[in-house]
């Protein structure tokens, strides 16, 4: 093996760091998510994101422009991040609604 | 203006998805703004091999139906700032998407980059039609063997005759990508030779793929390989076929087996 070595340009290539481990956590991630929203079950992350948008709707005009919904699917925690633009004017129409 | 750019080869397991992900990926290296949508509506893949498939929230679906706007459902890649995912919808009929309603969405994505990427499902049916319907260009993925040398051939029937180039008159420009390729196996005669297979479908060749273990991992990991090992063969290869894809004259590599010695050099031209 060194005298091989001796005549190798080539250092010898570093043990690779096994990958497959990786790949199962992920799809076992990806599948837990997909498994609830397309058999029957509405993906729960999909459902809140409508219906929070819903709830905004109802007191507020949204320009779809200014909405911005970001998703982190983990495998203990996952988060569901939503950025709402609220046009200037719109707290005097919740007091009055209030 | 973007060139739109098909990734297709009317076979399944090719490597249309793995060569889209390391063509998006060295095009925006090499500093051009790109666009990779998924047509596979039903089984996408292309988030899963990008490593962007917890972030999802909207698809090329809410999109043509309206209910998301383009720039929210354009996931930007976490290490290339270039590098734009348009995913595919997991759950949606596959129906929903629409001639024109693909059109609309190639037509806003044309003024906001350089490359739109569409990844091809197999088959040639509605997916895979839309997929090439506005390219400019095509990339037809083909490995060694008869039978995705005989849907390339298929595949390069429809681009010649569906697409909206075709029916306009004009042509898709088109280049064949070789993948999979086993130097050992084509020392010993068992699989076609790259000569036969640019003989049979009788379009330019713009690169050598080998079958690698770096492309597994690459995709293992949700990274294009030409981020993930860039010096491999792989993603050099990749690498090659992206600057001929950019007009720059590159000598076309033959991989060979990893024996050190030599690597054939072929003076054969990309285009």
């Amino acid at each position: 093996m060194s005298i091989l070595r001796l005549f190798s340009s080539r250092k010898p290539a570093p043990e690779p760091v096994p990958t497959a481990p990786i790949a199962r956590e992920r799809l076992q991630i990806l599948l837990a998510h997909e498994r609830g929203s397309t058999r029957g079950k509405p993906d729960l992350l999909m459902q809140l994101r409508e219906e929070i948008l819903a709830v905004v709707q109802r007191h507020v005009t949204l320009d779809p422009d200014k909405v911005i919904v970001r998703m982190e699917r983990g495998k203990n925690v996952s988060t569901l991040e939503v950025d709402i633009e609220l046009p200037n004017g719109s707290e005097q129409a919740f007091a009055a609604t209030g | 203006m973007a060139k739109v750019l098909v990734v297709t080869s009317g076979k399944g397991g090719v490597g249309k998805t793995t060569s889209t992900a390391a063509m998006g990926a060295a095009l925006a290296q090499a500093g051009q703004k790109v666009v990779v949508v998924d047509f596979d509506v039903g089984l996408r893949n292309l988030d899963l091999v990008l490593g962007a498939e917890r972030r999802v929230v909207f698809d090329l679906i809410n999109v043509v139906q309206g209910i998301a706007k383009l720039p929210q459902a354009l996931i930007r890649d976490k290490r290339l700032e270039n590098l734009w995912l348009l995913p595919a919808s997991q759950t949606k009929d596959k129906d929903a998407l629409t001639d024109e309603g693909v059109g609309r969405i190639i037509d806003e994505l044309r003024g906001s980059c350089d490359w739109i990427l569409c990844d091809s499902p197999a088959g040639i049916e509605r997916g895979a039609m839309l997929a090439m319907r506005y390219a400019d260009e095509a990339i037809i993925v083909t490995n060694p063997e008869v039978s995705s040398v005989r849907d390339s051939d298929r595949i390069i029937g429809m681009l010649d005759s569906k697409t909206v180039r075709a029916e306009k008159g004009e042509r898709v420009e088109k280049h064949v990508l070789i993948a999979r390729y086993d130097a050992a196996r084509a020392a010993r005669g068992e699989m076609l030779t790259i000569d036969d297979i640019l003989e049979i479908l009788a379009t330019p060749l713009l690169g050598i793929i080998p079958e690698s273990q770096d492309v597994l991992r690459a995709s293992n990991v949700g990274s294009p390989v030409t981020l993930n090992s860039p010096s491999s063969v792989a993603a050099r290869a990749y690498a090659d076929a992206t600057k001929r894809l950019l007009g720059e004259t590159v000598p076309m590599l033959v991989p060979t087996e990893r024996k050190g010695l030599m690597n054939l050099l072929r003076g054969r031209r990309a285009a």
